[in-house]
């Protein structure tokens, strides 16, 4: 019966984003300063560790959680005490409850007359359009189980947590990838987690049942062009983990913002010109990019798949007019 | 005969020093400051290549489509402004190339064989020691991660993590995913370059080039590039500048000057073979 009401809640949730997904083993690498990549989970997963515990952005797919935490366990054994969603899909949501649970909260004196953990696990935060999306008004069939949503919401702009002695930035980007991504910013790491706003192997999935736009995308990618720092002789510097796929800096960003952005162009100069779907599907405006972006998914119009963003451009364009 | 035998077999391990390391080393010394000759394709590799001239370029359809939707205007952004030439490409440029190497203090194992390209001001590492390459999801570099080998004389080495960039600097690039392989070889005071480039998605085969380089006996002719990015043009953000499909001005330029046929103009592994000429002479091409 847990079985069952476990498929049913799988058979709810959002689609996964294209690009890697279970390779069957965890790969850990460093990035730089306090945090980690690790990969293979489904969606990437970053971790900072330090003095204080553990933090952790995003937790792959369900069935991959208990290699996620082990892997977690090589780099730190202090208490995982935040996990931070990008947003809700579940290739990045879906160890949220496994890994909420081998974590701790720690409370302070008002509570419990000692600094103790408050038996729930760690603090799950993201923006509050996650929330939404994983949970459901009292009666209805929530997307995700309980333990898996968000504990801590922020509403728009940024939430900021000083952990393992630096400043880490949660930042909100509007109707993007979908309506609650963030991007987390590790200041002294000086190392961006982008969720699936930014990906390296498809071109973007813009999400548009779950609040995503073209536009939306775009001006994410150009917020983290310009926190992005290049270092000497324009390369390294601040380091991007993408959603799927490898460690990035800004000139590897930088090819991917002019990317959506030529092909937003060309379909709205078509769009312009009175073109129809099928008349700008047909067009090819996105063959130059095709080679390198184009997901290979069972579905021809799968996410990521050239189909599938021309045709989330032109609705989102369309549906701008 | 069985006197032969047991004499060989008193004699200590062939060529072992000491250490037990061999101090004859296979390959030779490419040490010393280098300088390219620009006799080969000089016209390319001093004032630049034309725009829309692909000729003589294995690229695929897609790779064409990016080039004429290339606007040098993007050079004005300024993101771009610092972009390294990549290394399948900086080598055709102007430059200084001083080579080393580096050895294990102790046993005096060669690990890496350094590169100092001025241009750009790149060190690049091609690593002898046969270590692995990275992960998959480790970054991409302009110079890429080498290893090489000596194949007898010649250094042959094989470049991953790359990022894009150019196989021609008018709107030829190639991705990430290209891999480059490489043969140094060294005669008296004569060095030749040979690149191999391969990326499915760009080229339709491998992109060979030669370069030749000569020592130079002065030492410390280093150039330094403190790039610093500005804004060149005002333009609303997120600009990025580039030619709707079918809308760029300069598709013939570069044959009408040369008469050339605007197809050849184009490229493709066809334009680079002796048969193209016939094929363009049958269908009444001058």
């Amino acid at each position: 019966m847990r079985g069952l009401a476990a498929v049913l809640i799988l058979a709810a949730l959002p689609a996964v984003a294209p690009g890697q997904q279970t390779s069957g083993e965890i790969q850990t690498l460093k990035v730089q300063g306090n945090v980690y990549l690790l990969t293979g989970a489904g969606g990437n997963i970053a971790v900072q560790t330090g003095e204080a515990g553990v933090l952790v952005v995003d937790t792959g797919l369900a069935p991959m959680t208990d290699k996620v935490v082990a892997a977690i366990r090589k780099l730190s054994d202090k208490p995982i005490q935040y996990v931070i969603n990008t947003h809700v899909h579940p290739d990045h949501t879906g160890g949220n409850d496994a890994v909420r649970k081998a974590g701790l909260t720690y409370v302070g004196a008002n509570v419990t007359g000692n600094l103790t953990d408050a038996g729930v696990g760690a603090q799950i935060y993201a923006q509050d359009n996650v929330l939404k999306r994983m949970s459901a008004p009292t009666g209805v069939q929530a997307a995700a189980p309980f333990g898996s949503w968000p504990t801590e919401t922020y509403l728009s702009g940024r939430k900021q947590l000083f952990f393992n002695g630096e400043p880490v930035e949660i930042i909100h980007q509007p109707a993007a990838h979908t309506d609650g991504d963030s991007l987390v910013f590790f200041r002294r790491s000086d190392v961006v987690v982008t969720g699936d706003i930014f990906v390296t192997t498809s071109f973007p999935f813009i999400d548009l049942e779950r609040g995503g736009s073209i536009q939306g995308e775009i001006n994410a990618l150009n917020n983290l062009l310009e926190l992005a720092i290049p270092g000497y002789q324009d390369e390294g510097g601040t380091y991007i983990i993408p959603g799927h796929g490898r460690i990035c800096d800004q000139p590897d960003l930088l090819e991917y913002r002019d990317m959506v952005t030529i092909i937003r162009d060309r379909i709205q100069a078509a769009i312009q010109k009175g073109m129809t779907l099928p008349q700008v599907k047909a067009a090819g405006f996105t063959k130059d990019y095709d080679g390198r972006f184009s997901a290979k998914t069972a579905a021809p119009s799968g996410p990521g798949t050239a189909d599938n963003f021309v045709e989330a451009v032109y609705k989102s364009l369309a549906a701008k007019r | 005969m069985p006197v032969i035998l047991l004499g060989l077999l008193s004699c200590p391990a062939f060529a072992q020093g000491p250490g037990g390391y061999n101090p004859v080393a296979p390959g030779v010394d490419l040490a010393g400051n280098w300088g390219p000759l620009f006799h080969e394709d000089q016209h390319e590799r001093g004032p630049g290549p034309e725009l829309v001239n692909y000729l003589g370029i294995p690229i695929t359809e897609g790779a064409r489509l990016y080039g004429l939707s290339w606007d040098a205007s993007r050079f004005t952004i300024p993101e771009h402004q610092c972009e390294v030439h990549i290394v399948g490409y900086i080598y055709r440029g102007p430059y200084n190339l001083r080579i080393w190497e580096e050895r294990d203090p102790v046993s005096q194992k060669l690990i890496a064989i350094k590169q100092y390209i001025d241009n750009y001001q790149q060190t690049r590492t091609i690593w002898m020691d046969d270590r692995a390459h990275p992960s998959e999801a480790a970054p991409h570099t302009w110079m890429g991660f080498s290893t090489g080998k000596w194949e007898g004389n010649i250094l042959t080495v094989y470049t991953t993590h790359m990022k894009a960039g150019w196989i021609r600097r008018n709107g030829l690039r190639h991705t990430d995913q290209a891999t480059l392989m490489e043969h140094f070889i060294r005669h008296g005071d004569h060095l030749t370059h040979t690149s191999i480039l391969t990326d499915p998605i760009t080229l339709t085969e491998p992109l060979i080039k030669t370069q030749d380089l000569v020592l130079r006996l002065q030492n410390g002719q280093t150039w330094l590039y403190p790039c610093e990015p500005v804004v060149e043009i005002e333009r609303p953000r997120g600009t990025v500048p580039h030619y709707l499909p079918g809308q760029n001005p300069f598709v013939h330029e570069f044959a009408d000057t040369f008469k050339i046929p605007a197809e050849a103009a184009l490229g493709g592994a066809e334009t680079m073979y002796p048969e193209y000429q016939l094929k363009l002479k049958k269908t009444g091409a001058k």
